[in-house]
């Protein structure tokens, strides 16, 4: 017989209908929907700043489309910025030359290049913590993957000169705060990533100018590094030879020293905490949704997703027993090793009963998800092996 | 078993349309709409006020689960010191107070 439940839960892995998604919120009671102007349906995590993450059911293509891909803020003070107007300042105490530059001089004035890579929100998962942390509560929609189009940051940098004392590119955006005692958001990378070929100013995104919610006229996109340091709505360069002492460096976004795998951020770091840096080795199940009822019988298709911060995925492996056996699951598209990569596997549906499904990626650095979350204060990198409980019925 | 099936078609046509009625609602919410009011009480109108300079109010239910008194004591702390939240002493006692009766879930 079938319940208004399993109609649900049907719904919500797609296999009712097309927009009826009803379990999308993935079980969060404090999940709602909400919209955002030239945004689809996002989960709504706060109005004010805005800060919008991205249904489970379209985290399931490739590419992450524009109009429903996640929207992170911290000041809620945010300029529509004019195309035409803007400007990117290059400065500070070690640049050479400094330089302003139009939207057109950033065109007609560097190579144009691209990359597909992962934008992983720092705050991933921190909601599903235990026990729960302060923070904005995202589940597992902070995150996205898409192809970014632009200028490398080092051929700015470099047109600008990077002496040799150069120690950190601190930056900053266009937003601010509500009060003028509110530290603005800036940020800095170390000289060496910056310099990274990887690193960019994006000014497209899927193809399209950068929506208005992801940072235009321009970005930093730093594949291989969380959000935080993903500067939308750029405005200002400066290549400095000192460690830049502001809140959002020195008072946010840090994890204790030593705790987590991953590059360091040394110019930044004392004996206690440390700037996250890399994203971890991670993976997330896209389907079917956790409690989803299975038909006997029915073909059913395990999938997901596997990232990491740059190594690139060697394997995922998924087990049907409780983590006891593992198997590999067959690899989608690769679109680079700063990408996500898809990853699928025939579930076997042919004994009614409980079936949990377990998945763990390996980098090809070596490291694996791991078992247990390392908690931290702010509850960054919860990379755990992740796990669907189903029943077939 | 006719009743059973019945109750099923039923069920179904319930679901969906709760689904389908549901839909339209969320979807016509935007950044600008849908004030979230904090839950009425001694306090409730000078958190509201102080809160909502810098950002809207669903902040505070969504960390009740992560809150005890001390935490909402560091955060009041954190607003006032790190993000120059203009909140006196008194204020900070009545708005910790305030949130430690309201929103702390942290067990």
């Amino acid at each position: 017989m079938v319940t208004r439940r399993d109609l649900l839960l049907g719904a919500a892995a797609g296999y009712v209908a097309g927009d009826a998604w009803a379990d999308e919120l993935y079980g969060d009671p404090r999940g709602v929907l909400g919209v955002l102007p030239e945004k689809k349906p996002l989960i709504r995590r706060s109005i004010r700043p805005p800060n919008y993450e991205t249904l489970l059911k379209d985290l399931v293509p490739d590419i992450t489309p524009n109009e429903v891909f996640f929207v992170r803020y911290h000041l809620s003070r945010i300029p529509r910025v004019d195309a035409a107007l803007w400007r990117l300042e290059v400065s500070g105490a070690s640049a050479q030359r400094p330089l302003s530059l139009s939207l057109a001089d950033l065109k007609s004035g560097f190579e144009h290049v691209t990359v597909t890579a992962v934008n992983q929100g720092s705050g991933f998962r921190r909601g599903l913590c235990s026990p729960r942390v302060p923070g904005v509560q995202w589940g597992s929609g902070a995150i996205g993957n898409a192809l970014w189009g632009g200028v490398r940051l080092r051929d700015v940098l470099q047109r600008a000169g990077v002496g040799a004392d150069a120690l950190e590119v601190v930056y900053r955006g266009a937003d601010g705060p509500a009060l003028m005692g509110t530290p603005e958001f800036v940020k800095s990378l170390p000289v060496e990533r910056a310099l990274d070929e990887h690193t960019l100013i994006a000014l497209e995104m899927n193809g399209a100018p950068l929506p208005h919610w992801n940072g235009a006229p321009a970005r930093l996109v730093v594949p291989g590094w969380t959000g935080t340091y993903w500067m939308k709505h750029l405005t200002q360069l400066r290549i400095e030879p000192k460690p830049f002492d502001g809140f959002w460096m020195k008072g946010a976004y840090r994890l204790p020293t030593g705790a987590f795998p991953g590059e360091r951020f040394v110019s930044q770091e004392t004996k206690e905490n440390t700037p996250i840096t890399e994203i971890l080795v991670d993976s997330l199940i896209t389907g079917p949704v956790p409690g989803a009822h299975l038909r006997r019988g029915q073909q059913v298709i395990l999938a997901g997703k596997a990232w990491d911060g740059g190594s690139g995925i060697e394997a995922v492996e998924v087990s049907l027993d409780g983590r006891q056996s593992w198997r590999p699951a067959t690899f989608g598209r690769d679109l680079g090793r700063f990408a996500w990569r898809s990853f699928h596997l025939p579930l076997d549906t042919a004994k009614a009963g409980p079936m949990q499904v377990s998945v763990r990626a390996r980098s090809r650095n070596g490291s694996v998800q791991p078992e247990k979350l390392t908690f931290n204060a702010a509850g960054y990198h919860d990379n755990r092996v992740q796990s669907v409980s189903l029943v077939v019925t | 078993m006719k009743s059973a099936g019945l109750s099923a078609v039923l069920l179904a046509a319930l679901a969906l349309a709760a689904l389908a009625g549901r839909a339209p609602a969320e979807t016509a919410q935007s950044s600008s709409e849908e004030p979230v009011q904090l839950k009425t009480g001694p306090g409730s109108d000078l958190t509201t006020g102080r809160c909502i300079l810098c950002h809207s109010l669903e902040y505070i239910p969504a960390n009740a689960p992560a809150m005890d008194r001390a935490a909402w004591q560091k955060t009041v702390q954190k607003m006032r010191e790190k993000f120059a939240a203009p909140i006196s002493d008194a204020e900070a006692k009545e708005i910790v107070d305030y949130l430690s009766a309201n929103y702390a879930e942290k067990s």
